[in-house]
């Protein structure tokens, strides 16, 4: 039942903000989400406690002629992304306090529609379910970033909803393909997720290529990897802070979600056949997105290539399919989420005090607020992965389980800790730091709500780099079991 | 107490947190005490666990605090150890650091930033300490990186000085590019020995195939050459040389730069398997010091010669290390530690008295006003210049006897060096403290001493500078070489000069002789002649120019590193991303639209076409699904 409520909880918030009036959307929407928080946090506790524990499951029937079943349970991974999604949601929420947007009660009730589709992909077990929250998430943020979103949206945003559908569209063909060749205990054919991962086995390599190119290519738009990213930039670019916290916070890790869960144990020879061009695409695009977030002059769009790079090291990671590969990629994907929300609210609070997010623009803020210089530093020091913050674990496991792979790629991928360093330190420098470059900036102190948030995700950030055992304690049977059902 | 080790990194993140939090709140005098007695309680359980330590029936004991990151069969603990070679590093970084923690509280009084520094410098404690206390090589790197980033912190302590915020920004950068060395050496470690913990990795080094020992050697060496500022990652060091003088004393000095030294000790036991690394070690060792030394000979800015002093010192350590002398390199580090961090704070003095300024050239005479100053950085001067007798004399004496014994021809250019050195430094003393005062009237009449705070460390380190070789009398006097014996349970390959006692005898003399002849050339050409160097602006023999401007190192980085980088990323965004990759996406994009429109023409209302379509639909997917 806890399963349940994890996705029933937030459907039935969003519609009861939906039809709220006023200001009371924003805080009844706020009030939901810290609900939806604690309730994974019970979901925690029991999982803690008896990680086999039926409350964690559900499994009904949805159309029997079509073997379609409404399956969703908490494995140690989706537990994990149920966790981020669930203590994000809420910061998103607060940090858009300050700002103001009409139809509110749309606004949060599409924020809460999308955190219930995005719990419901991260639990799904089923293929075809998986299907339909995956392209649910898809809708309130196309509204989201259409209706609130800044320049040239329309046309932005139709470029992300085509290309992100289409890739999903592979992925369709792909889980149908398998659908069909899939046998039940019972001898019908059948959506589960154990079908279809026996479906996948049972063909030869060539046909295990061929599905591993459809799904991957749709969580490869997601996340997204070389060259399947330039609907990226713009649309976090375009979108509002809070539409770019929830695409590069949590639904970019839908699709390294996907190649864990969905793929790996699917397509094993797909993996060791085309698996090694798969890491090749990603790491290039952790060089490449890297080299081009040194040019930027918007620190939005600098901080999207930044979550490009990011967000290419942990697929390749995952695809190596080694347990520190793996282990990592869980650990940065909570990392990354909570440095996203952080830095991309620094990019909100630059533009709200300033008026502009052009780093040649900015300068010596950090006279001006101390407070904010250091809770930025912090931020920022979490995205270069230095040692202690919860960057440092995950890029470490990451690059380990690339150097498995091959020392070379390793090597490649370890460019991110340099050049990472040059463009964060640089645009940390422009902004913060030496003399106003213009006198008719001015940085007051930070407003509460913008404080609040920066300290919970800055306190996120050292704690799990102190302690990242907390994170991978809950991962680390699922880790065991995937690697085994990998042999 | 050894079980208590936890506490002495501990007390220093306390004084970090609590100036951190409240050091705004807190009276600069109060703030300066915490800072200071943190460092104080960490040295004083330093001295009581080096001196438990020494009775360890296995020269080593492990303290395990917490289980640090796991995955599959990784398992990285958050653990100490507690050995010769650990405990030797805690006397220097938590003696050295109380001194010139004492000292910043009266450098640093009328800055604004006070407490802002003091959490800087506890923090930078903290993860040195780390730094030499980790039981694996992980934690060395959180150490190593932690104190990267102390020193990008102090470095840019001005903030609002580009400039600076340049230097600090260089330093981070450059030592990042050290550190991925290093972060792929323990990669390669974990896979080759499935461990990083050093007492399972060098147990089963002679396990390993030389080649990969050998690439191990010389990726953790890359690390290495960023910290430890070697050619060709050494450029950082002189323009890090923009922080607060005490923290040039301390981190780019006596603790962090020697960092890369304690790491190579450390792994001393894959340098005495791989000779190829320990060749690569020597030579750019070598290289360095000569290189850094003759630059030195040209600066007139008192903190970069003492910078390329560093860097040269610096290299001589790693020539010691290359020929297999580790003991006598961590000596050189320990007397280096205290003349060189005495001659920083000198200069320090020098530029507090001076009123910030810190160019030799426009000094002169300051013996005079700055007694205590001149006396105990002439004491410095001589201890570097290796003056018989006093501690870089014997520090430096073992290194060059070892490299002697190696390679004539190292022991030559090491030599060089080391008369290089006697010779800048002294030049720097004659043009600061004796002859006419060039600086204006208004600095002349503020000349004084400085503050007892900054004079009674300049005093113990003055003291230390003289009589520091005692921890390592030469054996072939007859003496116990104590530093020499108390790391010997950790160096793998055992390293007993076999020179006959009239080979060194020679060496030791030759080194003396030229230490003093080249003194006494110094002293002709800055204090007879009083010749004062030259401007930017006069005309300079073309060599001289070329030294005087570093080589143009500096721009030739520039000019093969930074703005490729910058070309090729623009090039990236604006030709490859946007029209390239984009320019397909979009291609693709409206070549839909178009058969879009030519599809549309197949909607024309008639109902008979549609249900046409949808049978030949359905047959072509029975067909389909037939065929497969």
């Amino acid at each position: 039942m806890l399963a349940g409520s994890l996705i029933i909880f937030p459907l039935i918030a969003a519609i009861l903000v939906f039809m709220a009036k006023g200001k009371g959307a924003r805080n009844l929407a706020l009030g939901f989400s810290i609900l939806q928080f604690a309730l994974s946090l019970v979901a925690l506790f029991q999982f803690k406690h008896n990680p086999a524990s039926h409350h964690l499951l559900l499994n009904c029937t949805w159309v029997k002629s079509l073997g379609i079943n409404f399956a969703v349970g908490l494995d140690g991974f989706a537990m994990l992304m149920v966790l981020l999604t669930t203590f994000l949601v809420p910061l998103i929420i607060v940090t858009s306090f300050k700002n103001t947007y009409d139809r509110e009660n749309i606004f949060y009730g599409l924020i809460l529609l999308m955190q219930m589709a995005l719990v419901g992909v991260f639990m799904a077990n089923d293929g075809f379910l998986f299907y339909v929250f995956w392209e649910l998430a898809l809708i309130p943020i196309y509204f989201i970033c259409l209706m609130w979103g800044g320049e040239n949206r329309g046309k932005i945003t139709f470029k992300f909803f085509v290309y992100t559908l289409l890739g999903s569209l592979f992925m369709l063909v792909g889980l149908v393909y398998l659908y069909n060749n899939s046998i039940s205990l019972a001898g019908t054919k059948s959506w589960a997720i154990q079908d279809l991962i026996n479906s996948g086995r049972s063909l030869g390599e060539s046909q295990q290529s061929i599905i591993f190119w459809l799904i991957f290519i749709a969580f490869a738009i997601k996340m997204p990897i070389f060259p399947f990213h330039t609907w990226q930039p713009d649309t976090y670019v375009t979108a509002p802070t809070q539409g770019t916290m929830l695409l590069s916070g949590i639904m970019a890790k839908m699709g390294t979600f996907g190649v864990m869960k969905w793929l790996l144990p699917i397509v094993p020879l797909g993996i060791e056949k085309w698996g090694g061009i798969a890491i090749g695409l990603s790491i290039a695009g952790v060089v490449y997105g890297s080299c081009i977030a040194i040019v930027q002059k918007d620190y939005k769009r600098l901080i999207a290539y930044s979550s490009f790079a990011h967000v290419g090291l942990i697929g390749a990671g995952i695809l190596t399919a080694t347990a520190q590969g793996l282990q990592g990629a869980m650990l940065q994907m909570v990392a990354h989420g909570i440095n996203a929300v952080g830095l991309f609210l620094i990019a909100d609070i630059l533009l709200r005090h300033t008026g502009t997010r052009d780093i040649d623009k900015l300068g010596g803020i950090r006279s001006m607020n101390g407070n904010f210089a250091v809770l930025f530093l912090i931020v920022m020091l979490g995205a270069v992965a230095l040692p202690l913050t919860s960057g440092f674990p995950g890029e470490f496991l990451l690059i380990n389980g690339i150097f498995q792979f091959s020392a070379t790629a390793a090597a490649f991928a370890g460019l991110s800790v340099i050049l990472g360093a040059v463009y964060m330190l640089r645009s940390y420098q422009s902004i913060m730091l030496g003399d106003r470059k213009d006198s008719n900036i001015t940085f007051g102190s930070l407003d509460g709500s913008d404080k609040v948030v920066l300290i919970i995700i800055c306190a996120a950030i050292i704690a799990f780099g102190i302690y990242p055992k907390a994170l991978t304690d809950i991962t680390e049977p699922a880790v065991k079991a995937l690697m085994q059902n990998l042999k | 107490m050894i079980k208590l080790v936890g506490l002495i990194p501990l007390f220093p993140l306390i004084g970090f947190l609590i100036n951190g939090f409240f050091g705004k709140k807190l009276s600069k005098s109060l703030s300066g005490f915490i800072a200071c007695s943190a460092i104080l309680a960490s040295f004083i359980l330093s001295v009581v666990i080096f001196i438990e330590a020494r009775h360890l029936p296995e020269h080593s004991q492990i303290v395990n605090l917490f289980s640090w990151i796991s995955a599959g069969t990784l398992n990285i603990p958050f653990e100490f150890v507690v050995d010769p070679l650990s405990t030797w590093f805690l006397l220097i970084i938590t003696g050295i650091g109380f001194l010139i923690h004492v000292y910043s509280t009266s450098y640093m009084h009328n800055d604004e930033g006070f407490s802002r520094f003091f959490t800087y410098l506890n923090l930078f404690v903290f993860f040195m300490l780390l730094l030499v206390l980790g039981n694996n090589f992980l934690i060395m790197f959180v150490g190593w990186e932690g104190v990267g980033l102390c020193s990008y912190l102090l470095i840019g302590f001005w903030f609002k000085n580009t400039e600076y915020n340049n230097a600090a920004r260089k330093a981070f950068i450059m030592n990042r590019i050290g550190d991925l060395g290093f972060l792929l050496g323990i990669l390669l470690i974990f896979v080759t020995f499935g461990s990083t913990s050093f007492d399972q990795v060098f147990s089963k080094a002679g396990t390993a195939e030389q080649g990969t020992i050998t690439a191990i050697a010389l990726l953790l060496f890359i690390g290495a050459m960023g910290k430890s500022a070697q050619i060709p990652l050494y450029t950082w060091l002189p323009d890090a040389m923009a922080g607060p003088t005490p923290v040039s004393a301390l981190i780019h000095a006596a603790t962090m730069v020697t960092a890369g030294i304690y790491m190579i000790t450390r792994a001393n036991v894959f340098y005495s398997i791989s000779e190829t690394a320990s060749a690569v070690v020597a030579v750019v060792g070598v290289a360095t010091a000569l290189f850094a030394a003759t630059i030195g000979l040209f600066q007139n800015d008192i903190k970069k010669i003492l910078a390329y002093s560093t860097v040269s010192q610096l290299g001589l350590m790693f020539l010691g290390l290359g020929v297999g002398a580790y003991s006598s390199s961590v000596f050189h580090v320990t007397t280096h530690a205290f003349f060189k961090a005495l001659l920083f704070l000198g200069a320090g003095s020098v530029i507090h008295a001076m009123g910030g300024e810190q160019d030799v050239r426009k000094m002169g005479g300051l013996k005079k006003a700055l007694p205590i100053t001149f006396i105990t950085m002439l004491l410095g001067t001589i201890a570097i210049s290796g003056v018989p007798g006093f501690s870089g004399f014997f520090s430096k004496d073992e290194i060059l006897a070892h490299t002697y014994e190696h390679s004539p021809t190292l022991w030559f250019f090491g030599m060089l060096t080391s008369m290089l050195t006697a010779f800048y430094m002294f030049r720097l003393m004659f043009l600061t403290f004796w002859g006419g005062f060039r600086g204006t009237k208004e600095q002349h009449h503020h000349l004084h001493e400085s503050p007892k705070a900054m004079t009674f460390p300049l005093i113990v380190l003055a003291i230390l500078s003289v009589l520091g070789g005692v921890i390592g009398l030469p054996h072939f006097w007859g003496f116990h070489n104590f530093i020499g014996d108390h790391l010997e349970p950790l160096i793998l390959r055992k390293n007993p000069s076999t020179l006959p006692h009239d080979t060194e005898w020679m060496l030791m003399g030759i080194a003396s002789v030229a230490a003093l002849a080249v003194i006494y050339v110094a002293y002709i050409i800055y204090r007879q002649r009083n010749i004062i160097p030259l401007n930017e602006n006069d005309k300079m023999p073309a060599l001289q120019k070329t030294i005087y401007h570093k080589y143009y190192v500096d721009e030739i980085y520039d000019a093969i590193v930074r703005k490729p980088l910058d070309a090729i990323s623009t090039m990236f965004y604006k030709f490859v991303d946007k029209q390239i990759i984009d320019g397909i996406v979009e291609g693709v994009g409206s070549s839909v639209k178009g058969i879009g429109s030519v599809v549309r023409l197949a909607q024309q209302g008639d109902i008979s076409f549609y249900i046409i379509t949808m049978m030949l639909g359905v047959i072509g997917i029975l067909l389909f699904t037939f065929l497969l």
